[in-house]
């Protein structure tokens, strides 16, 4: 080709490529690479075969943290996902329907401005603030509103409820961000469906999960995806909110916490890398089945 | 006024007004679930303002949506310079816009290449960047830190934009080279005729071409550089590093000590420092903002 094509293509890939395979490539490959080593982080490599991964197998810790993961993983799209396409129906369709458009209620827009804003703050930044809302003395936000007669209710520092604040926080933030995808694809979707429907006599609750719900069903894949991939992080709230980072007791240790924790606190980068791996095949083996599972036929709108 | 009350008008008219009442009821529900859900949203962020300009005896009495009782800036001055909160905004304004360029240049070349030029290896490295959207970032820490310790990058913003941008490439390549495939060749090809190089055809036909995506794509990349916070622990590390620490860092440390120092206030003017800004923005380019956020979910 004219002008030279080769060194043109080699000129505008050599510097993305060269920074991807550097601090992205060769991190992953040797996370993998690593987990089959004792390795603390400094001196001699020594290869272990797959030791790691029997001492994970035997680690208390991880089988919460799992177990903890888990318990986002379920319960964070499923809440996300409910409580965001009912605000999205009420906002676009639940104002019924005047000249000849299916509106939402009103103030819609101020409500979803409203709704929105939690996104655009940093995990960290909503961490600091929840550390303080779920404050375990009067000075906490929540304790403060409960009558002044109650004792104050620990909710972090309580083994027992340490996670479900976490699932609060996550869900709190999220369901802004959702209403607005949902939003966008249902004002794709036909007017005159709902009119059609409406014509039938069909309430709005029927709408809702006769129409809107089979008509979103692959915004709806993609939110569980994204959801349960945030379910797999978490590592800012947990690391900045909770007592003792991943406590009381490590009622609140996520994965992605022990790999930090291991990497840079315990001098453990053989193991951290294991549980990379560990934490890699889940990821992947959830969205296999999220896709699988959730498969429907598509419905064109 | 609403669905089912307006069209079977003629059907019986005796439904209407019972019809009528049901959607009023309806819609009273629906105000009351999204004002209640607006509250929750707006309640701690108000809470964090008004406890700012709160001493700790107040803050500690229990009455959290009490005004406080004098208005002081004092507590802002401190979270300004004492708590060094001027100090880490402006370090992450500064890596924020220096990596955010870098990863829209970047990305887009690597993208435009990708998405319209035939060559061998052309879809290795394609897969080879969007393959990076399936391995979450955390799962890397421990080599990440070692490569950079290596080249000498820990604790230095070189380091740092570096790895942002590199990070942020596989979304940034995955969805503009959506978005170049999408353009018309026509033009193009046209320009070539009159013998624009390929250089020239890239920055001053495409990238114009392209502005809706490259617009939405970076406001995506600010919001998400900006409110990183795993990367910045892992690399700000080491000597000297905490006068470096970007926003979120700092702000993490602060609440750490806030609570041996029993400054809570400076804690929440730090808070609703780093929140106003984002406030303000937000109100401006709201639905930039939203369209740029929720644009990866839609594709």
């Amino acid at each position: 080709m004219r002008h030279g094509k080769y060194p043109f293509i080699i000129g505008f890939l050599v510097v993305p490529v060269a920074l991807y395979a550097t601090f992205v490539v060769a991190a992953y490959i040797q996370t993998f690479q690593l987990s089959l080593t004792s390795w603390s982080g400094l001196g001699k490599i020594d290869y272990i075969g797959f030791d790691n991964f029997v001492k994970l197998w035997h680690d208390d810790v991880f089988w919460k943290s799992i177990k903890h993961n888990l318990f986002l993983l379920i319960l964070l799209p499923i809440i996300t996902i409910v409580i965001a396409l009912v605000f999205a129906f009420l906002l676009n369709v639940g104002g019924g329907h005047k000249g000849g458009q299916t509106r939402g209620v009103w103030g819609s827009k101020v409500y979803r401005i409203i709704f929105f804003f939690p996104q655009l703050l940093a995990l960290a930044i909503v961490a600091v603030i929840f550390g303080r809302v779920f404050g375990p003395d009067k000075s906490g936000m929540l304790n403060g509103l409960f009558p002044a007669s109650w004792k104050p209710w620990l909710f972090l520092a309580d083994e027992r409820y340490a996670m479900a604040c976490i699932l609060i926080v996550l869900v709190w933030q999220a369901v802004g961000f959702y209403v607005v995808l949902f939003s966008a694809g249902m004002g794709s979707i036909s007017t005159d469906i709902y009119e059609a429907a409406a014509l039938d006599g069909a309430t709005r609750i029927t709408l809702f999960f006769r129409i809107t719900v089979p008509l979103l069903w692959s915004t709806i894949q993609v939110a569980w995806v994204y959801l349960g991939i945030a379910a797999f992080d978490a590592f800012a709230l947990v690391n900045i909110m909770t007592v003792d980072r991943g406590g009381p007791n490590g009622a609140s240790s996520v994965l992605s916490l022990m790999i930090y924790r291991n990497a840079f606190d315990f001098s453990q980068a053989g193991y951290a890398c294991a549980l990379g791996v560990v934490l890699f095949f889940l990821t992947l083996t959830f969205a296999a089945l999220t896709l699988r599972v959730t498969r429907r036929d598509s419905v064109e709108a | 006024m609403t669905l089912v009350a307006d069209k079977p008008a003629t059907k019986s008219a005796g439904d209407k007004p019972s019809a009528k009442r049901d959607i009023n009821a309806f819609t009273g529900l629906a105000h009351i679930a999204l004002i209640a859900w607006a509250l929750v949203t707006a309640g701690p962020l108000i809470w964090v303002v008004l406890a700012s300009f709160k001493n700790n005896t107040e803050i500690f009495l229990g009455k959290p949506f009490a005004l406080p009782s004098s208005f002081s800036l004092q507590t802002y001055f401190d979270a300004w310079s004492e708590a060094h909160i001027g100090r880490y905004f402006l370090n992450s304004v500064i890596v924020v816009i220096v990596s955010t360029a870098g990863t829209m240049l970047f990305g887009s070349m690597a993208a435009y290449v990708l998405a319209r030029y035939r060559f061998p290896g052309n879809r290795f490295i394609y897969y080879l960047f969007v393959s990076g959207l399936a391995f979450p970032t955390f799962m890397a820490l421990a080599p990440l830190f070692y490569i950079l310790k290596n080249m000498g990058l820990l604790g230095s913003y070189t380091g740092l934009v570096l790895v942002y941008i590199a990070y942020s490439l596989p979304f940034t390549v995955f969805f503009l080279a959506a978005f170049f495939k999408s353009l018309p060749y026509e033009i193009e090809e046209a320009a070539t005729v009159d013998g624009a190089s390929h250089t020239r055809k890239f920055f001053q036909i495409m990238m114009p071409m392209a502005r809706s995506g490259l617009v939405s794509i970076t406001i995506f990349n600010i919001v998400g550089q900006w409110n990183q916070y795993l990367l910045p622990v892992v690399v700000m590390t080491g000597p000297g590093a905490e006068s470096k620490y970007l926003l979120t860092q700092g702000i993490a440390n602060i609440s750490t000590s806030a609570g041996y120092h029993a400054q809570w206030s400076t804690l929440f003017a730090a808070l609703t420092l780093s929140i106003l800004p984002m406030i303000v923005v937000y109100a401006i380019f709201q639905r930039q903002i939203q369209a740029g956020l929720t644009a990866g979910a839609v594709k």
